[in-house]
């Protein structure tokens, strides 16, 4: 390890903005933080690796103050307090820019840029042209390329997080988180991104990259810290690292590569076939296949258009042009009611608010979409049939609750996306789409909830897995569809599909 | 194009405003007696109360919320007044008076601002049945009587004009309270452009946990919009009891939805974030020349509640669909890409 020698030495001049040592939190009976440390230097960029749900955004939050910890200290500029509220934190110069960004999409870049640090300094009036010159020259400063008197909302994701990057820095911000920076951007804005950075460094500004897309990130920190089921599993010098071996600290066990496919026949029938689906503005002219038991991935960047294909094979977004044919028929999908008849089930994205009912109970929630299946001849509903169904659906996919009367909002991530599957499980479908399932759902779920959709898969089901985490489609697809500004730009089969082959196809 | 974008203006104030050119054009070539200073200045003189009321309601509509209280606020803190000054017989001039409608109207809309800033309850709701609360106490506790006849002050002012023309049609007139509208405009301009306050109006209805986590005082702000729709509309109630002569107490009430409609036309977003005097003033003057112009072609008065229904629906049609065809265009791939090719 002479290794870290050497770093300890080469960076003892600078004393670090913001320490935090052996920070705890507890939400209920569940550990988020166990014995966390992390030092955070000016002019460095430091990268937080983990999983999600390893206790990354808690301890963002805790740095920032929208968090109290148990136990633990933060230090700033050598001065040790027990816990940050966010006033305080704005105050000494912590800035966090969220993937959302938290901007205004109705006022322009520069009132965006202005407006918070007027807030904090407590103006009371507002004078337009002195606001957009502080905006500009912040912008100038740091040579960026911004329409100051653009609507937010018309902007590119990339240009507002430079948006909220000016925030940041006109607030005086010695100490910038983001919060997945590099996800919905192309190549060339990482690029942009990093010319920043590397800017923003020289002024002596400490910048934490959170990320669990590890490859552009690396590119451009000096130190890794890594974070595994609320733990640090370790921290050192980004030379020490590789993607290979970080993904093993982040994962612990490397569940997620073994690729593992359901068998499918050769001979296995078209499920689903979609022809020219087009949605000008969102995708043109998607072509593909999926046959009965298989799995099949599509991925793309943020933005590249995968979502947008999702919803309209479930008809929430109806594609404009072109033809989905479900076992050989043709169907037509102009509303999630044609699809949902067509055997199409979705889980979407944003399962909170578009998947669930959530102060419902699990029971109900599994049974909202099948309930015309479950009527008896008379056609009113069968209560010993539902009760069955839930009962089985409810064992068989481990929700982890008391009993099935539980309230979906009391659930953790894992166990939420588990009724979602659930619930469309319960309708039978012959094609089950799943947006990012196991987004914000620890290893061991993701894991499960993987081997239910091989199984599904095996029971003739043809499934489709939209995700933008290479090593999840490398595990369950047999083949990978890359989309890529709206177009089928790569399609890999077989034993091409690998976390590298994918993001070569993506990058592109 | 860029010189058309801005004529078009940020929530379509010129598109707008091409409308209203477009139509007292047609009403002129259909009947002349249209296009004269009379048919101006009475559609200045109807259009005062509707543009006061419409000011209040655009500063709870930027901000995300609704009211639909205001009227009743406006005329029960109005007739309040009147009616104490008529039982107790005295009268200290209209400044007064105004201040009294004021000081009434500030502590309905605190009831109202408390009552949603507070518990976070919506806005709808909220107003709905504090409407009905204020009405009934109203009736209740200050009286129901008509009062055909006004404190001599305030009678005095309702026959005072800024302008008298002589014209072939007869004289014109102009009333004076049409400058108190102006006179609100302005004040509601000023303090939407030149204050915090007026920003975080906007930032608040365009991103209510945004505006909170950015640390403006998000509840305080919400109080204060409430209060300052209760003075406003009292203003605009007194205005009318001065423009009408009498004091009725069912008067106004229930004239919520052209006002609203008028805001909403005049490209103030239903969903917050989103609106300006300039777009409200149209708004109200849009509506106003159609009911003035639509009785002058002949069209039967029952016909007029369906024409603004209509124009309604057709107002929040466009704004909608350009919105969401801006929505898209954001989130398609090929713009979102081409930024990135510029150097930074």
């Amino acid at each position: 390890m002479t290794t870290n020698v050497e770093f300890g030495a080469s960076v003892d001049a600078a004393p670090p903005v913001l320490s935090v040592h052996g920070l705890a939190k507890r939400f209920g009976g569940v550990v988020a933080l166990r014995d966390v440390s992390l030092e955070l230097r000016p002019g460095e960029v430091h990268c937080l690796a983990g999983e999600n749900g390893s206790g990354k955004s808690t301890l963002i939050k805790i740095i920032s103050g929208a968090e109290f910890p148990d136990g633990g200290q933060i230090v700033v500029d050598g001065e040790s307090r027990e816990r940050m509220d966010t006033t305080s934190a704005i105050e000494t110069g912590i800035q966090v820019i969220y993937q959302d960004f938290s901007l205004f999409p109705n006022l322009t870049v520069a009132e965006n840029i202005v407006l918070t640090s007027a807030v904090a300094q407590r103006h009371k009036f507002h004078n337009a042209r002195r606001a957009r010159a502080q905006a500009k020259e912040i912008v100038e400063e740091l040579q960026l390329d911004l329409d100051l008197d653009a609507d937010v909302g018309n902007l590119s994701v990339a240009n507002r997080q430079l948006t909220a990057i000016c925030r940041a820095m006109i607030s005086r911000a010695r100490v910038i988180i983001m919060d997945e920076p590099t996800t919905a951007l192309t190549h060339a804005e990482v690029t942009n991104l990093f010319v920043l950075v590397d800017k923003l460094r020289d002024r002596g500004v400490a910048l934490l990259f959170v990320s669990h897309k590890l490859n552009e990130v690396l590119r451009i920190s000096q130190r890794v810290t890594i974070m595994r089921s609320g733990a640090v599993v370790t921290a050192g010098p980004v030379e020490d690292f590789d993607i290979k071996s970080i993904t093993k600290f982040m994962t612990g066990l490397d569940i997620d590569d073994v690729r593992t496919l359901p068998e499918l026949s050769p001979e296995a029938e078209v499920r689903l076939e979609v022809v020219g689906l087009t949605l000008p503005g969102a995708f043109w002219d998607v072509n593909f296949q999926v046959r009965k038991g298989e799995i099949l991935g599509i991925t793309g960047l943020l933005g590249s258009g995968r979502t947008e294909i999702a919803e309209s094979l479930f008809g929430i977004v109806p594609a404009e042009r072109g033809t989905v044919r479900v076992d050989g028929e043709s169907v037509a999908i102009g509303s999630i009611r044609d699809a949902v008849s067509a055997g199409i089930g979705y889980v979407p994205e944003d399962r909170l608010t578009q998947g669930l009912f959530l102060e419902k109970s699990i029971a109900d929630n599994i049974v909202a979409s099948s309930l015309s299946e479950h009527r008896t001849k008379w056609r009113v509903l069968d209560r010993r049939r539902i009760r069955a169904t839930i009962d089985e659906l409810f064992q068989k996919l481990h929700i982890q609750a008391p009993n099935a009367k539980a309230a979906v909002r009391t659930l953790s991530g894992g166990n939420a996306q588990r009724v979602v599957l659930a619930k469309w499980l319960a309708t039978n479908p012959k094609i089950l789409i799943l947006n990012g399932p196991t987004v914000g759902v620890d290893v061991g779920s993701k894991a499960q909830i993987l081997d239910l959709l091989r199984e599904q898969a095996r029971r003739g089901m043809a499934v489709i897995v939209i995700s933008d985490d290479e090593p999840e489609l490398v595990a369950c697809c047999h083949r990978v569809l890359v989309v890529t500004k709206g177009r089928v730009s790569g399609e890999l089969a077989g034993d091409d599909v690998s976390v590298e082959t994918i993001q070569q196809s993506m990058a592109v | 194009m860029p010189s058309l974008r801005r004529l078009q203006g940020r929530n379509n104030e010129g598109t707008l405003l091409l409308v209203l050119i477009g139509l007292c054009v047609i009403m002129s070539l259909l009947n002349p007696v249209f296009f004269s200073i009379n048919t101006a200045f009475s559609i200045m003189r109807s259009t005062t109360v509707p543009l006061i009321l419409a000011l209040a309601v655009l500063l709870v509509i930027i901000s995300g919320g609704i009211d639909v209280s205001f009227p009743v606020v406006a005329i029960a803190s109005a007739y309040t007044s009147v009616t104490l000054m008529l039982n107790f017989d005295f009268d200290y001039g209209v400044p007064v008076v105004f201040l009294m409608s004021a000081c009434i109207g500030a502590v309905l809309g605190l009831i109202n601002g408390v009552v949603i800033a507070r518990f976070r309850l919506p806005t709808l709701i909220v107003t709905l049945a504090t409407q009905g609360i204020f009405f009934g106490a109203m009736l209740t506790y200050v009286g129901s009587r008509y009062h055909p006849d006004l404190p001599p002050s305030m009678s005095r002012l309702s026959t005072v004009n800024v302008v008298n023309v002589v014209t072939s049609n007869g004289k014109a007139y102009l009333h004076v309270l049409v400058l108190l509208a102006v006179v609100v405009a302005l004040l509601v301009w000023g303090l939407l452009k030149w204050t915090m306050f007026g920003r975080s109006l906007y930032a608040i209805g365009g991103d209510y946990e945004g505006a909170r986590r950015a640390g403006f005082r998000v509840v305080r702000t919400q109080v204060l919009t409430y209060v300052l729709v209760g003075v406003i509309a009292s203003l605009a109630g007194v205005a009318h009891i001065v423009m009408s002569r009498s004091a009725n107490p069912q008067d106004l009430v229930g004239g919520e939805l052209d006002i609203i409609a008028a805001v909403v036309l005049g490209g103030a977003s239903i969903f917050g974030g989103r609106g300006s005097v300039l777009g409200t003033v149209l708004g109200v003057l849009l509506i106003q020349v159609i009911n003035n112009s639509l009785l002058l072609v002949g069209v039967p008065g029952a016909w007029l509640r369906a024409a603004v229904g209509i124009l309604l629906i057709v107002g929040i049609g466009i704004q909608t669909v350009s919105a969401r065809r801006k929505a898209r265009r954001v989130h398609s791939v090929e713009d979102a890409a081409t930024p990135a090719g510029k150097e930074a």
